[in-house]
């Protein structure tokens, strides 16, 4: 059977996003899963994502050092599905809702971990 | 099926209720809080402790916390729950009581709640395991996933910081009344707008306290309850929607699944919002109560913002809203849901003092848990209402 959280972090570690797609149904799935939600789809692969989303939502978590401030935010997909991540490379507090991003893997903390940047 | 929309309307009713150590309880354990607000409740339903054969508790730190209170209070119960929704948990518990009472399965519930945060910090490690789809971005637990919902409100519908301070202020305005709730000094607009940020667009007086407090309801059925010490309250709508676990797989930011447990909670009650006396939403953030005037039906979806404006949830507004003081001014030791629907039977039988609003015959009783991902309401009634 599948591995979810396993094969997309080899994945990850050697540097490419992935994410499953159902053969019979199309749609794309995120996070990682056994089968497909609503349909129980189990026919899944794992594709290359284009790495291009949209803000969904942010918020920015207040540190009492200015700097070290950092946003949260939901990115949907091109391919559909919504995850939580980090815009980096823009100060904390500048991105907005409906701004285009692109994905990257950085080193956060010592795990390779998908962020996003303006696209 | 046997009733409409299924649900025994009005078969049912709650003939107790307590709460005990609201803001500071030092010295005992959560466990000894709860068994206390049990015993009050069951003395205000005039009952005891032989007349209980179900106990539906959520102990908090605790995973097989059902049975710690079962053992505490020495009983012998035929159903014993301890469900894992969160704060919306004590109006699951209403609804499936009234199930198993209506069944014949058991005579006498007990739901009961104790936790003392405030005085006895919780480890580190909490009940739940962290997302390992969320975790490594540090969202603060819970408050970073109700403002992200905030923040998607404020975007499509112009929802502004001043509305959601609205929503504290209203609060502080109705705890003022209570002699029971714990913060009661005077809060501005400009005080919440002027307060730390922690995760925009929420400051720290967006957010419920955390602090000590326990409660406790007792159910029996209708025929009964006629004969218990006070007017019983009847239950008359009951229903659960979860829709998601983490902020990043709720299916719409804005429309939460009060929206369904709403509905059906209405259809089994028979009454429309407009029906409503009293208000009781849960308020973990000041995001929440907007949402759930919405999808409950108070005003149209987007709406909520400017619904709470000019102090119209605060005393003497247009719509009684959380008028123990809420979580936000009152009590949330971790998970407020039964505090929820103590307020409402006090409410409804005419207990609430100062604060008590004039001819309130229905209460809806409105429980989340999670990150906005489980939606449980109640509706409950005076004896005029079955």
């Amino acid at each position: 059977m599948l591995h979810p959280e396993e094969e997309w972090r080899a994945h990850l570690a050697q540097g490419r996003f992935m994410i499953q797609r159902s053969r019979s149904t199309g749609r794309h799935v995120f996070h990682p899963r056994v089968a497909e939600p609503g349909t129980g789809a189990q026919d899944l692969d794992w594709v290359e994502a284009s790495g291009q989303g949209w803000v969904h939502a942010v918020t920015v978590v207040r540190k009492k050092d200015p700097a070290e401030s950092y946003n949260v935010v939901l990115v949907d997909l091109a391919e559909g599905p919504r995850l939580m991540s980090r815009v980096v490379d823009i100060a904390a507090d500048t991105v907005r809702i409906g701004m285009a991003v692109r994905a990257r893997i950085d080193i956060l903390g010592d795990q390779p971990t998908l962020v996003f940047v303006p696209a | 099926m046997t009733h409409k929309h299924g649900f025994p309307r009005g078969k049912t009713a709650i003939v107790g209720a307590a709460t005990f150590g609201i803001g500071r309880c030092p010295g005992v354990a959560a466990v000894d809080m709860a068994a206390q607000a049990s015993l009050i409740a069951l003395a205000d339903a005039g009952l005891t402790l032989a007349d209980v054969d179900a106990v539906y508790t959520s102990a908090p730190y605790e995973a097989l916390g059902g049975m710690e209170l079962v053992e505490y209070l020495g009983l012998q119960p035929k159903v014993t729950d301890c469900n894992r929704t969160g704060g919306s948990a004590f109006e699951v518990y209403v609804q499936q009581a009234a199930l198993a009472l209506d069944a014949g399965l058991i005579d006498c519930a007990l739901i009961a709640y104790g936790s003392n945060p405030a005085s006895v910090p919780p480890k580190a490690v909490g009940m739940t395991r962290p997302s390992p789809w969320e975790a490594p971005y540090q969202p603060l637990a819970p408050i970073s996933s109700y403002a992200l919902a905030a923040s998607r409100h404020m975007h499509l519908y112009g929802t502004t910081r001043e509305h959601l301070a609205e929503v504290a202020v209203a609060a502080r305005r109705w705890a003022q009344l209570n002699p029971e709730a714990a913060v009661r000094d005077p809060l501005s607009i400009d005080d919440v707008l002027g307060a730390r940020m922690v995760s925009d667009p929420l400051s720290v007086r967006d957010c419920c306290l955390f602090n000590d407090g326990a409660a406790a309801i007792v159910m029996v059925r209708a025929d009964r309850a006629r004969h218990c010490r006070k007017a019983p309250i009847a239950v008359l709508g009951a229903a659960h929607a979860v829709t998601h676990r983490e902020i990043s797989g709720m299916p719409d930011l804005t429309v939460t699944g009060a929206a369904r447990s709403g509905a059906q909670a209405y259809a089994q009650a028979k009454v429309r919002p407009r029906d409503i006396d009293l208000v009781m939403l849960y308020d973990a953030f000041t995001i929440t109560p907007i949402l759930f005037l919405e999808d409950l039906g108070f005003c149209p979806k987007g709406e909520g913002g400017r619904f709470v404006a000019d102090g119209a949830i605060a005393p003497g507004g247009r719509l009684a809203v959380n008028t123990n003081g809420g979580g936000l001014s009152c009590v949330h030791p971790g998970m407020y849901g039964l505090f929820l629907l103590v307020e409402a039977v006090r409410q409804l039988r005419g207990e609430a003092g100062e604060r008590q609003i004039p001819d309130a015959h229905l209460a809806l009783a409105h429980g989340n848990g999670g990150v906005l991902s489980s939606q449980a309401t109640v509706v409950l009634g005076t004896a005029a209402t079955v």
